[in-house]
């Protein structure tokens, strides 16, 4: 809501992290998001509050507590268990309203970046999108929210001065998990869906989970990518046993997936994914532009072609000029001996 | 079927200005071409209206130069584009964007469903669409593949997760983003080109959409920019690796153990 006064503002009080659960489970950007949140709240000198709906979320409030959460907003109904945008948002909405928090966080993820917006514009907040980083102004309380912005080419730093809650997505895998304390306590306050919740709202036929069909290049700690340099799919096939042995996930660049060597789920750069990982390996990717802002947040970026003058061979901390093809299978050879 | 595509026309290249007062995108004189992730929106809409019948719509809000990629739009299918150009509207950010678009949409009228690519590769929010959902409290879908079953009252979509997919049945009308996968973009032919050409684009004002005043432009924008830096630095040195394959991939695995990834 509107609130240009510090009257209305004082209203506000505590940081919410809205849980990420799959099938009951709930995944680890929560725990990020906690350990965000964490250092917020104590420069507000309030509390983290999580919002967690689904099945049996109540068993799983010690969990959230051990990582730092003071409180837990338990909606404990089947009807959460998959993602219903416009149920999740009208209870979402309504319980921000009854508790009024002064600042509400949630994943970058496709289900937070398309819950946040509708609870955002229906409750007139202002909303941030996938930000790396989060902190309170010390002059006024306010937060301010730094996202990439332009392809990663600048960071802009937003704040949202007269509205209340202060909402942002935060990008997976940015923030760090805090260390659990099993000994940490808090209390439950348990919500329900009301029947006006329920009006307006979509039917989910079908679920699939599966991490083999897909491809989660946001979670993967190693992508190893390749481009144009593999010439065709069965250079893929190298990649993928390479990516198999280091349990990371295999990348491509919008080249290699226009000429239908991979599937589109996993294309990296400006039409794919942007991802941000701890070691980014491409193979025979030269580094256009739109590839290379999907990228470049990597940690370690290591790049092996033929040309050493590519942008990628440039940008790349460690850069191996030669044959892929006759490196990545000696590169199969050496890392199993560790 | 009455659909509405909202697009969006954004700088062409990563290396856009940021005016130093306002922090807000320089449009004006930079290069400029349609979102990317539209073209699948307006390439769903155009299949849509084979299939089922009815009327394709296309709706940009933006400066007078985003005529451009309207009329790109009517090249490759479109049956009408209008254009949502205003100073008041200038500075918008995505509550207030997805406030006028929605007004817009009220405007048309008897709009069955709203297509959007699922973000504009700019602000890379992807925010505006289920804003435009919120704002007309209609139902909504993000990240779609594909749509099904699409009668005068549901349709069925496929949405996509990091994890896997779902398929829900929407009631109309709502709101849809789409992914790049869910079809290949026809390239316009040249009868559609000439047959763009000479569309006649409306402008329509903040006041014809009957824009609250209080709900628009940068004054109405909850969020600001308050600054923007450079991103951090990548360490500057390279370190360069080359020889027989063998010594190759030995100093690769070297580096990895240094850094203790292996």
């Amino acid at each position: 809501m509107i609130a240009k006064t510090e009257n209305i503002k004082n209203e506000y009080k505590n940081v919410w992290v809205v849980a990420e659960q799959l099938s009951g489970v709930i995944q680890q950007v929560t725990m990020e998001l906690i350990g965000a949140a964490r250092p917020l709240a104590n420069d507000r000198n309030s509390e983290v509050w999580v919002f967690a709906a689904g099945p049996n979320m109540k068993s799983l409030a010690e969990e959230l507590f051990a990582y730092g959460a003071d409180k837990v907003i338990v909606v404990d109904d089947e009807r959460l268990l998959n993602f219903n945008d416009e149920l999740e948002a009208n209870v979402l909405g309504r319980l921000i309203e009854k508790y009024k928090p002064e600042i509400v966080i949630c994943g970058a993820t496709t289900r937070g970046r398309a819950l946040i917006p509708r609870v955002a514009v229906t409750k007139i907040c202002g909303l941030t999108a996938d930000c790396t980083e989060l902190s309170i102004d010390p002059e006024n309380g306010d937060l301010l929210q730094t996202r990439p912005a332009f392809g990663g080419n600048i960071m802009a730093t937003i704040r949202c001065s007269n509205h209340r809650p202060q909402m942002a997505t935060v990008r997976p895998r940015v923030m760090k998990v805090p260390e659990p304390d099993t000994s940490r306590s808090g209390e439950i306050i348990s919500e329900s869906i009301e029947a006006a919740d329920t009006e307006g709202v979509k039917k989910i036929l079908e679920v699939f989970h599966s991490k083999e069909n897909t491809v989660n290049l946001a979670d993967a700690q190693i992508i190893i990518s390749g481009g144009r340099g593999m010439k065709g799919p069965k250079g893929f096939d190298l990649l993928k046993k390479l990516a198999a042995k280091v349990e990371g996930a295999v990348g491509a660049s919008r080249a290699a997936v226009d000429a239908g060597w991979i599937a589109y789920n996993h294309q990296v750069g400006q039409t794919g994914q942007t991802v941000q990982t701890k070691v980014y390996m491409s193979c025979g990717i030269s580094g256009q532009i739109q590839h290379l802002v999907g990228m470049q947040s990597s940690d370690l970026i290591i790049a092996i072609d033929k040309d050493p003058n590519t942008p990628l061979m440039q940008m790349a901390d460690i850069a191996i000029e030669g044959d892929l093809f006759e490196i990545l299978p000696k590169l199969l050879e050496e890392i199993p001996k560790l | 079927m009455k659909i509405v595509v909202c697009i969006k026309q954004v700088p062409a290249t990563t290396d856009a200005k940021i005016d130093p007062v306002t922090k807000r995108i320089i449009r004006e004189g930079v290069k400029a071409e349609l979102n990317p992730f539209d073209t699948y929106a307006v390439e769903e809409a155009v299949k849509l209206r084979k299939r089922f019948g009815g009327e394709v719509v296309t709706l940009s809000m933006g400066p007078p130069s985003a005529v451009n990629s309207l009329r790109e739009t009517v090249s490759v299918g479109a049956d009408k584009a209008i254009l949502l150009s205003d100073r008041a509207l200038g500075g918008s950010d995505t509550w207030a964007t997805s406030y006028a678009l929605s007004k817009a949409i009220d405007k048309i009228g008897d709009v069955d469903l709203v297509l959007c690519g699922k973000q504009a590769v700019d602000g890379d929010t992807a925010q505006v669409g289920p804003g435009i959902a919120a704002h007309l409290n209609w139902m909504q879908a993000t990240y779609v593949n594909s749509v099904d079953d699409v009668t005068e009252k549901s349709l069925k979509v496929k949405r996509m997760h990091e994890d896997g997919y779902d398929i829900c049945e929407l009631q109309l009308p709502a709101v849809i983003t789409v992914v790049k996968g869910i079809n290949i973009p026809r390239v316009p032919t040249l009868r559609g080109r000439l047959a763009s050409e000479g569309e006649e684009i409306p402008t329509w004002s903040a006041t014809d959409i009957g824009a609250d005043p209080e709900k628009i432009g940068l004054m109405a924008s909850p969020t600001r920019v308050v600054k923007t830096n450079p991103p951090p630095a990548r360490q500057s040195s390279t370190i360069k690796i080359n020889g027989s394959p063998e010594k190759c991939a030995k100093d690769l695995v070297r580096e990895l153990r240094l850094r203790s990834i292996l």
